[in-house]
């Protein structure tokens, strides 16, 4: 069974009499562990498209099924425990909270989870050492350089081990130097952790470090294409 | 979310903003403060003035001529009144009438200023039987003894005086067997008080005390009383004794069963419960003044705090895509309104505390008067109980409109 799973989806945006088509009969699957790019210009609905599949957002019609189960299965509470526990979000804007440091930052999504207090500590250590933060725990995020803003956002992302990770232009803000650091890291979270990863850019080099491109424009797939020569910023020289 | 830890993220969301917070609570504190204030100056007043009553003795009941007052100008009637006549004393005094009675007196008061010699002075001046009196006020003669039954038999000239009206009018000299004049009569003096202090109705150092023959007749000129004082044979007789005394004052007066009692009788458990009527009712006018000043307080928390949800509506995205539910927004800003208000609450009651203690103290060393700094556990449990529910009530809303806000718009929110 795929992860992510969609059929003729459709977004249909209405504001007094005109519509607007974010997306048209979309159709495409995701299997576990897969790395995807969804690439296109703005407008071409790609942002809507990741809402949609990280339940951020509900279609006009069509079908998305996420582990064989639609939106409209579940309650409200379960689409929330769904986000947390099997989904890390990544912005182009990291959102991390201001006034807390990077350590309490992580921990936001425990919060919300099963887990006992006593784990998060450990936990939120963990997951910022694995994206090379551990000098920068206590800082907070005015304090913090836009490269690791989005490293303290990926920690947080995947401090619950998700089973999927959105990650919505997650270089969009950064110097070529940091995005590459960014893209290794995501990188090293679907080779050697098997997350599933959704990569949305409008940046085709940053595409090509997936294994497939699903092109968008006007809402609908012009192109679902497997990379043949990819892109590996864990391959180049590079230094921290 | 457990609960400590959202009590965490609303403290540290409130500490952020430390200034707005404190002008928030403002509101709060000042109304909570005034409750608390109100509530244990009630208590303080409420304690000195049935301590006060408590003086009177719980087995003495007064008889005041006209109607029962129930307000200031019915006071005026009751001065005016004069249907206490001399042979109602005498019906009184008859056992078969009112046996529960042991000690009577009617109450003369005769205003006049009293001289020695080139010395005048305002006293107050009474007419009653002086032996019941002292025994009701635990008065005892300095030197020479109270008159007696045939002193207001007879009629006699005779006079008690207080030792700020002897200290006025003879100075050093010894009273006793010295003539003072009182409206061009003379009156001699068999006896003085020792110096006593205020008590609740009259200071007996300021007083002249005449038999109420006397009083009546050689000074006023009146046929009637301004007051009769009887005493039952124990405070658990004073109900039935009351009883009696209206029968009997009734048939004396020739009132009908449709008429109104022409006087009405002071018990100190009447007075108790007078006195906590208009404690209550004051308590209960007060509080709405300060319910309403809580109203207004909690509007500004909610204006507040609807500003923070706004302020705060990327943080909400954020957290619902992290896996917030609803409840748990919801919970997050109704914690931090109702701790914001708590915060105040707690900070009331130091200051209403103080602001008590303040007042006693005051009132204690100023005033000169005996009052007791009550701080009631009640006041402690209402303000914080208080504090809280403002923030709950008006915490709801902006909570509400947190929790519903969807994570997608939320997140794009610039």
């Amino acid at each position: 069974m795929p992860i992510i799973e969609t059929k003729n989806l459709k977004k249909v945006y209405s504001e007094g009499d005109t519509k607007t088509f974010a997306l048209q009969n979309t159709s495409f699957s995701v299997e576990d562990g897969e790395f995807v790019a969804v690439m296109g210009p703005s407008g071409s609905g790609k942002s809507t498209l990741l809402h949609i599949l990280g339940f951020l957002d509900e279609q006009t019609s069509g079908k998305y099924l996420f582990e064989g189960k639609s939106f409209s299965d579940h309650s409200e509470e379960e689409i929330a425990h769904i986000r947390n526990a099997e989904m890390g979000f990544i912005f182009q804007s990291f959102n991390l909270l201001p006034r807390i440091n990077v350590l309490e930052n992580t921990k936001l999504p425990l919060i919300y989870s099963n887990v006992p207090e006593s784990k998060w500590d450990n936990m939120a250590r963990e997951a910022i050492e694995s994206v090379g933060l551990t000098h920068r725990i206590d800082h907070e995020p005015s304090q913090l350089s836009g490269g690791e803003k989005q490293r303290a956002a990926i920690a947080r992302a995947l401090i619950n081990k998700p089973k999927i990770i959105f990650a919505d232009e997650p270089t969009g803000n950064l110097d070529s130097k940091s995005g590459k650091m960014i893209m290794e890291i995501i990188e090293k979270l679907n080779e050697d952790e098997g997350h599933t990863i959704i990569l949305i850019t409008h940046e085709t080099y940053t595409a090509e470090h997936a294994q497939r491109i699903i092109r968008l424009h006007d809402g609908e797939i012009i192109s679902d294409k497997k990379v043949r020569h990819r892109h590996s910023a864990r391959k180049e020289e590079f230094k921290k | 979310m457990n609960i400590r830890y959202s009590f965490k993220t609303a403290i540290s969301s409130l500490k952020t903003n430390k200034v707005r917070s404190f002008l928030t609570i403002l509101g709060i504190v000042i109304g909570v403060t005034a409750t608390i204030l109100i509530m244990s100056i009630g208590e303080g007043a409420e304690g000195l003035i049935l301590n006060q009553i408590g003086g009177m003795g719980a087995d003495i009941v007064v008889i005041r001529p006209g109607k029962e007052p129930s307000g200031p100008s019915d006071m005026a009637d009751t001065l005016f009144a004069d249907s206490l006549k001399p042979r109602d004393v005498e019906a009184l005094k008859r056992k078969n009438n009112v046996p529960d009675l042991v000690d009577i007196t009617p109450i003369v008061i005769v205003s006049g200023s009293a001289s020695y010699k080139r010395e005048t002075y305002r006293p107050t001046i009474f007419g009653s039987d002086a032996e019941f009196m002292g025994k009701m006020m635990n008065l005892h003669p300095e030197e020479g003894a109270f008159f007696d039954e045939d002193d207001i038999k007879s009629i006699a000239n005779v006079a008690l005086i207080g030792s700020k009206v002897r200290e006025e009018l003879f100075g050093e000299e010894n009273p006793i067997g010295k003539n003072i004049k009182i409206k061009d009569k003379s009156f001699r003096i068999t006896s003085y008080l020792p110096a006593h202090g205020q008590t609740t109705f009259f200071n007996p150092d300021e007083m002249i005390l005449l038999p109420y023959t006397t009083a009546r007749l050689r000074l006023a000129g009146i046929n009637h009383y301004h007051e009769i004082v009887t005493r039952a044979s124990s405070p658990e007789a004073v109900d039935r004794m009351i009883q009696d005394i209206k029968m009997t004052l009734r048939e004396q007066h020739k009132l009908s069963p449709t008429d109104k009692d022409d006087f009405f009788v002071v018990s100190q458990q009447g007075l108790v419960d007078q006195v906590k009527t208009i404690t209550s009712a004051l308590t209960i006018f007060l509080s709405s003044v300060v319910a309403i000043s809580l109203i207004v307080g909690g509007i500004g928390v909610m204006n507040i705090m609807l500003v923070s949800v706004t302020e705060r509506t990327r943080e909400i995205g954020l957290r619902k895509s992290l896996g917030a539910t609803k409840k748990d927004i919801l919970l997050q800003f109704l914690f931090e309104s109702m701790s914001l208000t708590a915060t105040g609450g707690v900070i009331s009651i130091i200051l209403g505390a103080l602001l008590s203690y303040a007042t006693a103290f005051i009132l204690t060393n100023f005033a000169n008067l005996d009052w007791q700094f009550s701080f009631p556990v009640s006041a402690v449990a209402m303000g914080l109980g208080v504090a809280t529910s403002v923030g709950l009530i008006f915490g709801i809303y902006p909570a509400r409109q947190a929790a519903e806000k969807s994570p997608i718009e939320a997140l794009r929110y610039e």
